[in-house]
């Protein structure tokens, strides 16, 4: 299953890209690990909108695929700044494109998120599973 | 989700290991959830073919010239009256008439029958089976482990498998089962199935569960447990743990007809049966479809519109072929059909009640 190596990862298989970006702006999603375990996601309840704030390790919605639901937890604390309207609409794409049009939510943080994984470590977790 | 290692391999495993399947424990077999999307195998069943490995299932055999005697005392139905090559939807029901396993029994001669058990059941079933059969003269015997079962289902099925066998399929009606040559391997080609589809189930030696897997494997969709749930959801169909347990009547669910009362002698249960029958059950099962998009689940509770719960869900799903979630419920007695909600989680979600079947095939 794909981890890429430039992201970094929560155990609650959430994946955080661009934490070394300029911007302080992060993009979450969840890793393909979690999107084939669940299954065919049918549904992707996202509760904060833009502008809403998020906690990290807090859940911030829902992930429905035809045999279980998920909760969401957001990896970062921070800001919302987009949302991913076009999974919210499809949220297969989760499921064919986990890393990129499949992406769920932006964040501006606020600090440097402190126990996130890097890909060996989040590899290791999931074999573990 | 790593499964138990005592989990036993059907006779087709290596070939869901080459199709990439998500392999899971169900009941103790190492079965395929799904190969890629379930809501394409699912779709796929619906309009051409899919194909399935139900080797789990427990293949009970009951011989001699008392067994069509053992098996009126052992289960509900009236299985002396069942014609040879016919096959009957039945249950195994306890002395208080709780449903130990629902079964299809297929007569193959005068004096054998082939009982086909769920796989979780399969244990009690072969238990129950033996001890009531024994004032009976009558054999039973699990062989479940020497067959295996390819079920072949979808509007294609027929065709593609007039095309492999020499077996007259325009003969072999719904629920009928006969023996023919199918990609040349001996089998049962019986025609029943879980779905809601036309279609057959192919019971096959072991050694011969690959070669008439390939026969089909590039001309039907294979198809997982995932998919054979929502298939069988849409086809309100009852899945015994789910709809049908120990704690349940026929009555209640709906299965009523399956229980002859009036079949000559005794059986196990119909004291109990008879007397459910004389009352109305306290509950009854219906079929949900739920408005938004998060769906019931099992053991979800069932609230009326001031949130009091009435009922409970015993199975649900987004519905590939309505494209909204659909469960099944019971809900209790005297509750009325309007204004049901689901309690999804903390947050209630509108439901319509509607007949069952969700799907009908046209």
């Amino acid at each position: 299953m794909s981890v890429p190596e430039e992201l970094r990862y929560s155990e609650e298989h959430e994946w955080v890209a661009g934490l070394d970006g300029e911007s302080g702006i992060v993009t979450v999603g969840i890793t393909a690990h979690a999107a084939d375990a669940l299954g065919e996601i049918v549904f992707l309840e996202l509760q904060p909108a833009e502008g809403d704030t998020v906690e990290a390790g807090e859940s911030c919605g829902e992930v429905e695929s035809t045999k279980s639901v998920s909760e969401l937890y957001s990896p970062v604390t921070g800001e919302v700044t987009a949302v991913n309207a076009a999974v919210i609409d499809e949220p297969k794409v989760i499921n064919d494109d986990p890393y990129g049009e499949g992406w769920i939510f932006k964040v501006r943080i606020a600090d440097e998120p402190g126990d996130l994984l890097d890909a060996t470590a989040y590899s290791k977790l999931i074999e573990e599973d | 989700m790593p499964a138990e290692p005592s989990a036993v391999k059907t006779p087709l495993y290596d070939v869901h290991l080459g199709l990439s399947a998500q392999l899971v424990d169900f009941a103790g077999h190492l079965m395929p959830l799904r190969y890629a999307s379930e809501t394409a195998e699912h779709r796929a069943v619906r309009t051409a073919a899919g194909l399935f490995d139900l080797s789990h299932m427990g293949e009970i055999f009951v011989t001699g010239p008392g067994a069509a005697a053992a098996l009126d005392y052992a289960l509900v139905g009236n299985l002396s009256a069942l014609a040879v090559g016919r096959a009957r939807y039945t249950m195994l029901c306890a002395h208080d008439g709780g449903v130990l396993d629902d079964l299809i029994v297929y007569r193959l001669a005068d004096a054998t029958f082939l009982v086909v058990a769920n796989a979780a059941n399969r244990a009690v079933v072969g238990a129950a089976l033996t001890e009531r059969a024994a004032g009976f003269d009558a054999a039973v015997e699990d062989r479940s482990d020497a067959y295996a079962l390819v079920a072949l289902q979808g509007p294609d099925a027929a065709g593609l498998l007039a095309a492999v066998t020499d077996a007259p399929l325009d003969g072999l009606r719904y629920y009928a089962i006969m023996a023919g040559r199918v990609g040349g391997v001996d089998a049962l080609i019986a025609r029943t199935g879980y779905t809601g589809e036309d279609g057959f189930e192919l019971f096959v030696s072991a050694e011969d569960a690959v070669a008439v897997w390939k026969t089909f494997e590039d001309k039907a969709t294979p198809t997982g447990l995932a998919a054979r749930d929502s298939l069988r959801l849409e086809a309100g169909m009852p899945l015994y743990g789910h709809e049908l347990t120990a704690e349940t009547s026929p009555f209640e669910a709906n299965l009523g007809r399956v229980v002859k009362l009036d079949k000559p002698g005794d059986f196990v249960g119909k004291a109990a049966l008879a007397a459910q029958a004389a009352t109305p059950p306290g509950r009854r099962l219906v079929g949900l479809v739920a408005r938004g998009r998060r769906a019931p689940r099992q053991g979800y509770a069932v609230v009326t519109a001031d949130g009091t719960p009435c009922g409970v869900v015993t199975s649900g799903a987004p519905s590939p072929t309505l494209g909204r979630p659909i469960a099944m419920a019971y809900l209790d007695g005297g509750v009325a059909d309007e204004g049901l909600a689901v309690d999804v989680r903390g947050r209630p979600e509108a439901v319509d009640v509607v007949a069952l079947p969700f799907y009908k095939r046209s």
